[in-house]
């Protein structure tokens, strides 16, 4: 025992589950894991959903209809990470992006590289690429990134969703 | 209070698991159910708040997920409780007594499939000196069954026929997850799990969601669904040093029954949120209801969903109300090892 | 509806580690100070409504079960809240909601956190075997709308500068306050690492011990004495992937910021409303908050900030008491501001008072830009 006087000890807790990603989103992961990205489209709004978790908030429905989505979109907003984050293997600085998928209503957070950090932008076009299909699984780390894809930046404005008129 | 009306229950079938069935998908079958019982939609509705626990399934902000089942846009007047959702239910009441909302929606989940149920309910207790060592539910519950029956409140074929009674109630109830009951052989030759408690004593893992719709005493008639009053409703908590209890009573429930002048109603009907077989017994000693019908859903021995539980006893015993030519009806919630905190409330069947 | 007045605030020292009390002599602690402060006893308290935010910060399960002697609530009703970061606000509603129900004359309400006793980023980012761990803190959440903010209304990138280094010198006249920086100023903030574009280091709020409790009650404790009335109150919230939300300007925090100038009678709330304690966790939420509780139009609360409206002596002061960035008990956040607006209309703020503070605001949000909760006190009935 050390004479030094100590004020705290540390009790870790552990404790074991078995998490389900839900009945929706595990029909989408499983897409995943075949290379497609496939979002759920609201039966009264029209909005898409990706990746799904069964409903539309908008509405309170339940979303069922399926709809295939390319792997391209732009991005909403980002941020530049600049610290290392535990538990997190990518080394930083890197850039987290909110990537709307065309066709897509929601965005999701995902990773950009392959570019230079001063070119990112809001609005930018970029396209994912992928693992190889020997790796790819149910997550959407089968995406390693997305990358700049040229062609117009989108206008910010459209990425607000205004329902169906 | 107010006159609060309750117009509408529903629950899903209770399940030993969901499987893949997430917060959405649990949430919202219930919540269009009691929507489809009033003819109402979200819009209808002034005050929505939900009950859950984020332990139970391992994940922070389980009720943020939960949200999504709802319809918010335009944005909604919301709260949440991680308690029980019959604490959630009195919230929309004080919300109700207020006087600036007329209807609100309940709704509670839960799944304790996911992980280990006895060792998640230790978090419940100290962190210093008690959870440290990992005292389950069980055990818990057997200190109190061991010390009724060496009181002589309790006995130990009471248990038995408590069991046997829900079970036969069960199987009228489409929900119910269990319904068989042990053989007497069976009971005694079963394995103790903390003594003098068996599986047969104890509720079984659960997972489901539930949901209901209380409004004002206008808004119920408006809709012609004015049949179900809450007339009382009272709760409280004990000590959390469980030394310091004396577990061959409930300060807490006499209290609240004394509150509901409980000795002075003819109850009919009542539901408990008993999850162990000896809890049915004592508080059916405890609150003089020997010529009620207790649990007629098969209560909790037949199915417990964490933090629905309590509404359930609330909702089983609106349903009875509704359906059957009686007047007064007791429900009961409860919360944390050995009833250390409960909810009582009267209803009433008004026409 | 039946009135109801904060008549007692409590605080603990703010700090990141408050390893000389358990997590019962902490809420003690607040609510000790808080019933001093109203001056009543244990028999004046009819029911003890509890709030925080994730179980998981603390590992403990219902913290009301093993709190119960330590909140002075055995024998009462108890009620513990839970609504993400806006809970602390959520929470002061739902307390005085017991008095306007006309149920209770006289409540305690605590809030806490104790995230030194657990692992709050482990709490908030288990692996799921299905999800992409590109989890880069809440910082790496909220600031690509802080982007889209200065985008939209092409703000200067010191507007977060001035908000961080005012913050923090309101903060060494209040002696609760977790971070005394001496000397900060806008140089220093700026001179401090990148975390998360647009955010440095001294812009980001700091992770706290604390606790912080209330005492309300009708007008049978508060009539003829000094009280922060409260003239209106209401909570919102959206579902999180709700196509078409804005999450830098939130629907869900102009309907609640609407609901409680109307309750109060406010029709210009930059006039009329005298100061404000509202949820800035990150500074550039400071413009962003502004424009959603129509303090201004869109576009133009990065002026406020820049022209000094928001300073301690300014026309509108924000954050007197340091706000967030100063201290952020997550779970307690949300009711210090709603009590330190109840300070102000008192006149008991000390050296941050604001003169002849009538009406003060008090606000709080949560989840991702969804959850929202917020009042208006005022020092007459």
């Amino acid at each position: 025992m050390s004479e030094e006087k100590k004020d705290h000890f540390i009790s870790p807790i552990s404790l074991d589950y078995n998490y389900t990603a839900g009945a929706a989103t595990t029909r989408f992961l499983k897409k995943v894991s075949e290379g497609k990205i496939v979002g759920q489209k609201c039966p009264k709004c029209t909005a898409v959903y990706v990746p799904p978790r069964g409903s539309c908030p908008r509405c309170g429905v339940a979303t069922e209809e399926e709809v295939e989505l390319v792997d391209k979109g732009s991005v909403e907003s980002f941020t530049i990470v600049h610290i290392p984050i535990p538990g997190n293997p990518i080394v930083p600085p890197y850039v987290c992006a909110m990537i709307r998928l065309e066709g897509a209503n929601i965005s999701f957070l995902h990773l950009i590289q392959e570019i230079d950090l001063k070119d990112i932008r809001i609005g930018m076009r970029v396209e994912a690429v992928w693992k190889d299909k020997s790796e790819w699984d149910t997550t959407l780390e089968n995406i390693k990134w997305f990358k700049p894809s040229g062609g117009d930046d989108i206008d910010p404005s459209e990425y607000r969703f205004k329902g169906p008129e | 209070m107010k006159d609060i009306y309750i117009i509408a229950y529903a629950q899903n079938p209770i399940l030993a698991d969901a499987k893949a069935a997430n917060e959405v998908e649990l949430i919202m079958p219930v919540v269009h159910e009691v929507f489809r019982q009033t003819g109402l939609s979200q819009k209808d509705i002034d005050f929505t708040c939900s009950g859950s626990c984020d332990y139970l399934q391992g994940a922070a902000f389980a009720f943020v997920e939960g949200l999504s089942a709802i319809q918010t846009n335009p944005p909604i007047k919301e709260s949440h409780v991680e308690m029980d959702a019959a604490w959630a239910l009195y919230e929309c009441m004080l919300k109700i007594s207020s006087g600036d909302t007329e209807s609100a929606l309940i709704y509670g989940f839960g799944r304790s499939s996911p992980g280990n149920l006895d060792s998640i309910i230790s978090l419940q207790t100290d962190p210093y000196y008690l959870s440290p060592l990992w005292v389950d539910r069980i055990s818990y519950a057997a200190l109190q069954a061991n010390t009724l029956l060496q009181h002589g409140t309790i006995s130990h074929d009471e248990m038995y026929d408590a069991i046997v009674e829900s079970m036969e109630f069960a199987k009228s109830n489409p929900n119910a997850l269990v319904s068989n009951a042990p053989s007497k052989e069976e009971y005694v030759a079963e394995q103790k799990l903390s003594t003098p408690l068996n599986k047969f004593d104890v509720a079984p893992v659960s997972d489901g969601a539930s949901a209901m719709i209380i409004c004002t005493k206008d808004f119920a008639k408006n809709l012609n669904l004015d049949h179900v009053k809450i007339n009382q409703v009272c709760h409280n908590i004990e000590s959390s040093n469980i030394g310091t209890r004396d577990l061959s009573t409930s300060t807490s429930l006499l209290d609240l029954s004394t509150k509901l002048n409980l000795t002075n109603l003819s109850v009919d009907i009542a539901e408990l949120h008993s999850q162990y077989s000896h809890e049915i017994v004592f508080l059916k000693k405890l609150l003089g209801l020997d010529n009620t019908s207790v649990n007629a859903s098969g209560g909790p021995l037949s199915g417990n969903v964490m933090m629905a539980a309590g509404l359930d006893c609330i909702g089983k015993t609106y349903e009875y109300l509704k359906s059957k030519d009686v007047t007064n009806g007791l429900a009961h919630a409860t919360s944390g090892p050995c009833l250390q905190q409960n909810m009582l409330l009267h209803m009433e069947r008004v026409k | 509806m039946i009135d109801a007045a904060v008549i007692g605030v409590g605080q603990t020292k703010y700090d990141s580690k408050r390893r000389d009390v358990s997590v019962g002599g902490l809420v003690r602690e607040a609510i000790d100070n808080a019933m001093k402060h109203a001056n009543v006893d244990w028999d004046a308290i009819d029911a003890v409504i509890l709030g925080k935010a994730p179980d998981m910060f603390e590992g403990i399960m219902m913290p009301e079960l093993s709190l119960a002697d330590a909140i002075g609530a055995v024998g009462k009703p108890v009620l513990r809240v839970h609504t993400a970061g806006s809970v602390g606000g959520s929470t002061s509603v739902i307390a005085a909601t017991h008095v306007t129900s006309g149920n209770f004359d006289t409540v305690l309400t605590v809030t806490f956190e104790k995230q030194s006793e657990s692992n709050a980023t482990w709490a908030l980012s288990p692996k799921y075997p299905y999800s992409p761990h590109i989890n880069a803190g809440a910082g790496g959440y909220f600031a690509p709308y802080m982007r889209e903010y200065i985008r939209r209304y092409n703000a200067p990138e010191n507007i977060g500068w001035i908000v961080a280094a005012k913050d923090r010198q309101n903060a060494l006249k209040n002696p609760y306050a977790h971070l005394q920086i001496p000397n900060i100023d806008e140089k220093m903030v700026a001179d401090t690492p990148m975390l998360w574009e647009p955010l440095r280091y001294l812009e980001s709020c700091p992770s706290s011990d604390g606790a912080c409790a209330l005492v309300i009650s009708n007008e049978k404790l508060a009539k003829g004495r000094k009280a922060a009335w409260i003239k209106g109150m209401a909570v919102r919230s959206e579902g999180t992937l709700s196509a078409g939300r804005d999450e830098v300007n939130p629907q869900g925090g102009q309907d609640c910021a609407s609901d409680i100038y109307k309750q109060a009678g406010i029709l210009n709330p930059k006039d009329e409303i005298d100061c404000a304690e509202i949820y800035v966790p990150f500074s550039w939420y400071e413009p962003m908050w502004l424009e959603n509780l129509h303090f201004c139009d869109l576009g133009e609360g990065w002026k406020l900030t820049e022209n000094g409206t928001t300073a301690l002596d300014g026309d509108l002061p924000i954050n007197m008491s340091g706000g967030v960035l100063s201290s952020n008990p997550i779970g307690a956040s949300g009711m210090i501001r709603f009590g330190e607006a109840a300070l102000q209309v008192m006149h008991q703020a000390n050296e941050y008072q604001v003169d002849g503070a009538k009406l003060a605001m008090g606000h709080a949000y949560g989840g991702a830009s969804q959850f929202f909760a917020m009042w208006v006190v005022g020092n007459e009935r």
